[in-house]
């Protein structure tokens, strides 16, 4: 259920030529870029300067030269107002072991400005919400690595603020707990109507996630597109299928009715191990993956895996262009 | 503004799906910073004598505040059963008498209280909401301030009590527990500025412990050691100005040159008016100092 807001502003996080320079370093380099409401991501490889960002956004920090504005506020001088409005979960642990995650959520909503009686209220739901029930009364120093994340992400919607900052939420979690945080986070924008900015240095699973992704390095903006954009150009699927008797080679013969069924698949898997089993294709829907599951199904042959190849960030710095023309080139 | 719309939860299905019942906004109230600091304050204080903490943690707190408090009773009883005319002890000397319990209380308290939010990194959550680095430094100095107020306020009140059922001269007695009130408020902010200080610097409890303990007692003891020797090599004049070098001869001097209290330096007699007004400047100062170090060093915690 989507909350329904009277106010639906443009932009939730806007900058202008923001800059960030340490004696030594430059974090951010005349950053400009526009948020609008929804779960966005923001992509960059470790000090590429995501941290930074979310400390001048949240007012902690002062720019050095630029501006930058939050759900309309000026960061440099409605820093307070901000933080009301916003949450912020951090990227390292920041529970103490020997409370429970209840007494917890309950302070910080109430450093947060909530009565107490809200905060309590607000607090059972939220960790209904994030999905800890029993256990949120026993002391945090007992909980799993996926159970903290999620009071660590409660305490940052306790407030329903407008806004949250999640910095690397997925951190530290095995594949289910990642996939199950990055639910969750589609949630907080389609159940709870709250806007996301999400920070990662895994681009695959923010595609997934966000409608919208801004890769920075080095400080600088790379790319900021909707994630629609970068999944049709550069989806690929990599497919390995057994052989049988009456396909020896079973990798060419599902080569071959692809692109007879009108699906070209790329030249090669470069890098992939056992990379002369596989074959790459570019995926531009659910129907590309119908068509393989009925051209192998057709053949007789054994599908042993059909996955979204990752994206590592490093493809995106690289050759962002190249890529999608080589996606465009072989995809049709 | 959402009603809660329970969706139908399948039989069997994963746990994951039960908590897929619709979100409520929050419409209410926000009270903003100055409730914010409030909260932390109350918490804080609180926290200190280990309430809304696990039950261990309130054994030692709870335990020091009965052992300050015992003495009192004890010679309130003597007083009213002998129908004595005075206190066997100055409402101004009585913390002054049970500093080591004091100096326990604020070693095992301090640390609880900043320690724990640096070590656990809980610290940028807090900035991350609308207080700000001063308002955390003042609602941490404040709780423990008043935490130790407590312990020393409360036996002068069972003093002052016991010495008006005792019939006491009530002027006098009134007066008296005055002085012994602006002086264990002076000592509470002392102590509590001292130790949030050197707490705040560490993250590790521990440290912090054994720091606190060693500042109060190693500087008490050296400073009394000195000033014996001063006295008996007869050099009586440097005995107050070593006096100044120890947070419990401070208060001390403060309260003997201004509250009527009787010194504990080597011949009992404290520093002379002249002396007194430097001891006021330092104790007041150094109570400045720790608030002001105390801000700084949040500063750059951040986030």
């Amino acid at each position: 259920m989507v909350r329904i807001t009277t106010v639906v502003p443009v932009t939730v996080i806007a900058t202008e030529s923001l800059s960030k320079r340490f004696p030594r370093v430059t974090a951010l380099d005349r950053l400009s870029v526009d948020i609008g409401p929804g779960v966005t991501g923001l992509v960059g490889a470790n000090g590429a300067g995501k941290s930074t960002l979310i400390k001048i956004l949240l007012g902690l920090s002062p720019a050095t030269e630029g501006r930058a504005e939050v759900l309309g506020l000026d960061v440099a001088t409605k820093g307070a107002a901000i933080r009301e409005r916003v949450g912020y979960m951090p990227e390292h642990d920041c529970l103490p072991p020997d409370v429970s995650a209840t007494e917890f959520v309950v302070h910080m909503a109430r450093m947060s400005g909530l009565p107490p009686a809200a905060a309590r209220e607000r607090t059972a739901d939220t960790l209904r919400h994030v999905g800890l029930y029993e256990e949120r009364y026993r002391p945090i120093g007992g909980y799993s690595t996926g159970m903290k994340q999620r009071v660590k992400l409660a305490q940052a919607l306790v407030h329903d603020p407008k806004l949250v900052f999640l910095d690397e939420p997925t951190n530290g979690l095995d594949p289910v707990g990642r996939d199950e945080m990055l639910g969750l986070i589609r949630r907080v924008h389609t159940d709870f109507g709250i806007s996301v900015l999400v920070t990662s240095h895994l681009l695959g699973e923010l595609e997934r996630t966000c409608d919208h992704v801004v890769v920075v390095d080095g400080g600088k903006l790379l790319r900021s597109s909707s994630t629609t954009d970068f999944t049709q150009n550069t989806t690929t699927l990599a497919i390995e299928v057994t052989d049988s008797d009456t396909h020896p080679d079973g990798t060419r013969a599902v080569r071959e009715a692809l692109r007879a069924r009108g699906l070209d698949t790329h030249a090669e898997a470069g890098g992939l191990p056992g990379a002369g089993h596989i074959l790459l294709l570019t995926a531009t829907g659910d129907e590309t993956y119908d068509l393989v599951r009925d051209v192998v199904a057709d053949l007789g042959l054994g599908l042993v895996r059909m996955e979204q190849r990752r994206h590592h960030i490093s493809e995106v710095f690289t050759s962002s262009d190249e890529q999608r023309k080589e996606a465009v080139g072989h995809g049709g | 503004m959402a009603a809660e719309q329970p969706t139908p939860v399948m039989a069997g299905a994963d746990q994951s799906r039960i908590h897929d019942i619709g979100y409520r906004g929050y419409d209410g109230p926000r009270l903003g910073r100055a409730y914010a600091r409030r909260s932390l304050y109350s918490q804080s204080l609180r926290g200190s004598y280990g309430l809304g903490r696990s039950a261990k943690s309130k054994v030692l707190p709870m335990l020091l505040f009965a052992v300050m408090c015992v003495p009192a009773a004890i010679m309130v009883a003597v007083a009213v059963a002998t129908k004595a005319h005075e206190l066997p002890v100055h409402y101004t000397r009585y913390a002054i008498i049970m500093q080591a319990v004091i100096s326990l209380f604020l070693a095992s308290q301090a640390p609880q209280s900043v320690s724990r939010d640096l070590r656990f990194k809980t610290v940028p959550l807090y900035f991350s909401r609308p207080i700000e680095t001063a308002d955390y430094a003042r609602a941490k100095f404040a709780a423990l301030a008043s935490a130790l107020f407590l312990l020393t306020g409360v036996p002068l009140l069972v003093l002052y009590v016991g010495a008006l059922l005792a019939k006491m001269g009530f002027a006098h007695q009134t007066k008296e527990f005055a002085q012994g009130l602006v002086s264990v408020a002076l000592l509470s902010l002392l102590f509590a500025g001292l130790g949030l200080v050197i707490a705040a610097v560490t993250p590790r409890r521990g440290f912090g412990i054994a720091a606190v303990i060693a500042v109060m007692t190693i500087s008490y003891g050296a400073v009394s050691t000195l000033q014996a020797i001063a006295d008996t090599q007869g050099s009586s004049g440097a005995v107050p100005w070593i006096g100044l070098f120890s947070p419990v001869t401070l208060i001390d001097g403060v309260q003997s040159a201004f509250l009527g209290g009787s010194s504990a330096f080597p011949g009992g007699v404290g520093p002379s008016t002249g002396e007194g007004v430097v001891y006021a400047v330092v104790v007041l100062g150094l109570i400045a100092a720790c608030y002001g170090l105390l801000v700084r060093r949040y500063r750059k915690v951040g986030l």
